[in-house]
């Protein structure tokens, strides 16, 4: 027992000099790994705020949404950050998120008001293909062709989820009957993002559901000018990736401070080339060389979080059954 | 006192089953009562399960079917490579899913080997896409798995009894009635019963083989329950109908496969005199010519893509593989410690409930064990700090079906061959154990070990839901390269994974056969 004492209290005085506040941000798993942002973001935050930041990695977007729920109110997480629109309306039925202090000069293609969760990146979903095939000119013009595409299934990948939104903000009613055209074009659909753009780099189909931010990579990284997205006239939906902070928090202004922390230029500058999506803030210096060269779309489509909460089943059914024959 | 009889006690093999059953039941029940009101089965389900059941039925028969002629005619001849060839039966099943289905569609997709061949001479490509692809996918990931068991079971049959039937002028026909027939029907429901069952829990290879939302399994809705309704009980319950699928399937296959063995040998290698003439070894070569081809060429097109990118793997990918061999390795000693006393538990009669504790390990989902012991460690401990039991934990019970459909035959012939020998000399406990049992058992323990390490190293399994950034394995790496468009490196990463599967199957598989005949 004695000893027992004594080892307490060694172990309390270590843990008293040793002690660095540590802030748990929980994200999807392509944040944290070495690829993505998540070792740059993790150093560059160190540097300022004295503290020990722990990312942790948990699937994508939306298995990131049910860990937080299965954890409830009391998860270690203080930010949970990867969220996208499409999730944030079930994130805040949770209860479990706070309201953010992050004022920024976004430049977002849309105004952002949420006061629970602050923008860090956003795309444009888009079907990308090599850049000396025809590129179809929307939807109908891509169900009219022979084009193959492969695409992303919206019960298992966030990607997947955002391209029924697009057809439903597209075309609304219409939808059912565009996804009906479609069918044939689709050569398959996969789990996840990296599936369908491995199937369509080994030419398995003629485009992939991505971003217009996808040839950027190639650009940049592999200096591969052979792949382009193709630009659709009815518009393309946007996906805008977020971060919220939890009340339960122990430690309320170290999350504040992470969250504007995220939005300056620090974070921002780290994003284009590890995320492969624009900057909520496009940094002072401006977007990477590159990036210049990516298709811009004339119209953003994005519906609103309680819009694409309502949609979200009846636009899955409609999918289901048209691919289904 | 039943167990006076009997040279050891059935007690720590009923314990690891209740250990087993323990786990599955229990995360099951830990997401069941997390559960919400939800929505309940709705008629995706059903259509679900209607196609789940037909792509399994379907994959298991194909695969068992064809897995007959191949083993009789590995078992029948010896050739130079024959070993190596053995060997790389275990390939296609060890591989990370995503890498299998990349390797299948190099050879037989839109653009593959295949279709380009045909495109040259002016012919349309394959079309691989829908129930046939789902199929031909199972079958290249099980029919080696079922060659290999039945294969085992001809190695079971006594030399004696050949070399009796040859004295006998049996033909290769009355060899097939008199001792492959009978060794069949034994074997065989166990086999269909294990390949049905991981088929069964497919989800990736049905949903992109099948080419779209037509090919949703049981797997799928689980998975759509949990992440995107997030609605537990639905996933709990479709879970459940998964358990009690597999659980039917192998009380059937247990009912089915009862039979008598075929008494003692010497424990000699074996020798045939049947099948000699020109017709049978070139019917014995074609099989075996075809099914090498036919699982050959998509591993030679992962080795063939994963070249290019191997000198240029960085740090974390070496640092990742070190993981997964901790894993494969702890995950290996944890499986023998289940998988031995529930073989040896089985060889002395408490089959039934045990066999069936075993072969559920493949039909409880993934997502809800790891789910459910999320749920369960949550409370008492941090998840991520047992990164690495957990998931050698996990590892071991999905390999615990094959691991007792490799044993418990092999259990079963050497407690009955020796057990009452044993008995006369008072060799009980230990040293039967020791002296006797485990010195029999030791190619089917290598056997076992071999495809554990090997499974574990290529399963992505639950670490994805308790990944930590300074805990990746190999597969997760894998799947982080080509989240970040790494293809090639992703690819480079797939082959150095092959090549540490099969080097621990190797490893382990040669090491239980030192010395004696393959």
């Amino acid at each position: 027992m004695k000893y027992l004492v004594i080892a307490a209290g060694i172990l309390s005085t270590t843990a008293a000099v040793a002690e660095v506040p540590e802030l748990t941000v929980y994200t999807y798993d392509s944040f944290v790994s070495d690829w993505g942002p998540g070792p740059a973001v993790e150093a560059a935050f160190e540097e300022v705020c004295g503290c020990d930041l722990k990312l942790v990695g948990a699937g994508d977007g939306a298995a990131l949404l049910a860990r937080i729920k299965l954890e409830g109110a009391r998860s270690d997480a203080d930010v949970v950050l990867g969220l996208d629109t499409n999730l944030t309306a079930a994130a805040k039925a949770t209860g479990l998120f706070a309201e953010h202090s992050v004022v920024a000069d976004y430049t977002l293609p849309v105004a952002w008001e949420d006061k629970t969760f602050a923008p860090y990146d956003w795309g444009y979903f888009s079907f990308v293909q090599n850049a000396d095939a025809t590129a179809p000119t929307n939807f109908k013009d891509l169900a009219a062709s022979d084009t193959k595409i492969v695409i992303q299934d919206p019960r298992s990948s966030t990607p997947g989820l955002g391209l029924l939104m697009w057809v439903k903000a597209a075309y609304g009613d219409e939808a059912p009957a565009i996804w009906a055209d479609l069918s044939d074009n689709v050569v398959t659909v996969t789990k996840g993002w990296s599936e369908a753009y491995g199937l369509f780099l080994e030419g398995e189909a003629d485009m992939v559901l991505s971003y217009t931010t996808s040839p950027a990579y190639h650009l940049i990284a592999e200096e591969d000018d052979s792949k382009t997205a193709a630009l659709f006239d009815e518009g393309h939906y946007l996906q805008v990736e977020v971060a919220g902070k939890l009340a339960n928090s122990d430690q309320p202004e170290l999350a504040d401070q992470f969250l504007n922390f995220m939005v300056s230029e620090a974070f921002q500058s780290i994003i284009p080339t590890t995320n492969w999506m624009y900057p909520a803030v496009t940094p002072a210096a401006g977007l990477p060389a590159g990036f210049e060269t990516l298709v811009q779309p004339g119209k953003s489509l994005l519906l609103t979080e309680d819009e694409a909460a309502s949609v979200r089943d009846t636009a899955l059914d409609e999918w289901l059954t048209a691919l289904s024959r | 006192m039943a167990d006076c009889a009997k040279p050891v006690s059935p007690r720590p093999g009923i314990g690891a089953a209740a250990l087993v059953v323990a786990l599955i039941f229990g995360t099951l029940t830990a997401v069941a009562l997390r559960a919400e009101v939800g929505r309940g089965f709705g008629a995706s389900d059903w259509a679900a399960v209607r196609f789940t059941l037909t792509q399994a039925c379907l994959s298991a028969v194909l695969s068992v079917g064809l897995a007959i002629p191949v083993a009789r005619a590995l078992a029948r001849r010896r050739f130079f490579g024959r070993r190596i060839l053995i060997t790389l039966l275990g390939a296609p099943f060890i591989l990370p899913v995503i890498v299998a289905i990349l390797g299948l569609l190099q050879v037989f997709g839109r653009a593959g080997w295949i279709s380009s061949g045909l495109a040259m001479l002016g012919l349309e490509p394959v079309q691989i896409y829908g129930l046939h692809g789902v199929v031909l996918a199972h079958v290249f990931f099980n029919l080696p798995l079922a060659t290999r068991l039945i294969l085992q079971g001809w190695q079971e049959i006594p030399a004696e009894r050949f070399r009796l039937a040859a004295q006998l002028g049996a033909d290769s026909r009355a060899m097939w009635q008199l001792l492959e027939r009978p060794m069949l029907t034994r074997i065989m429901p166990g086999a269909l019963a294990v390949v049905f069952a991981i088929c069964l829990s497919s989800f990736a290879v049905a949903l992109t083989l099948g080419g779209g939302p037509r090919a949703t399994t049981i797997e799928l809705a689980i998975y759509q329950a949990f992440r995107f309704d997030f609605d537990l009980g639905r996933a709990a319950l479709l879970s459940a109908l998964q358990l009690v699928l597999t659980g039917t399937a192998a009380l059937v296959a247990l009912r089915v496969a009862a039979g008598e063995g075929f008494g003692t040998g010497l424990d000699r290698a074996l020798q045939r005199w049947d099948g000699t003439g020109p017709i049978a070894r070139l019917l014995d070569g074609m099989w075996i010519a075809t099914a090498a081809i036919f699982l050959m060429l998509p591993l030679g097109a992962i080795v063939l893509s994963g070249l290019p990118g191997l000198t240029g793997l960085p740090v974390s990918v070496w640092a990742a593989a070190l993981n997964s061999v901790l894993v494969a390795a702890l995950s290996t000693v944890l499986l023998l410690l289940l998988a031995l006393p529930m073989a040896t538990a089985v060889a002395l009669g408490r089959g039934g409930a045990i066999e069936l504790a075993g072969i559920l390990g493949l039909a409880a989902s993934p997502l809800v064990i790891g789910t459910g012991l999320f749920i369960v460690i949550y409370p008492i401990a941090d998840p991520f700090a047992l990164a690495l039991p957990v998931t050698a934990l996990v590892n071991a019970v999905m390999a615990l079906p094959f691991a007792l459909r490799i044993l418990v035959p092999r259990a079963q012939v050497v407690v009955g061959r020796y057990g009452r020998l044993a008995l006369s000399l008072d060799m009980r406990g230990w040293s039967f154990v020791w002296r006797v049992l485990l010195p029999r058992m030791r190619p089917q323990i290598g056997f076992a070990a071999g495809l554990a390490a090997a499974l574990s190293m290529g399963d992505l399994g639950v670490i994805a839901l308790f990944a930590d950034p300074e805990f990746a394995t190999l597969p997760l790496q894998i799947y982080r390269l080509m989240g970040a468009y790494r293809m090639e490196l992703a690819s480079a990463a797939a082959l150095l994974l092959l090549a540490l599967s099969m080097a621990a199957f190797w490893i382990l598989d040669r090491g239980g056969r030192w010395h004696a005949e393959a």
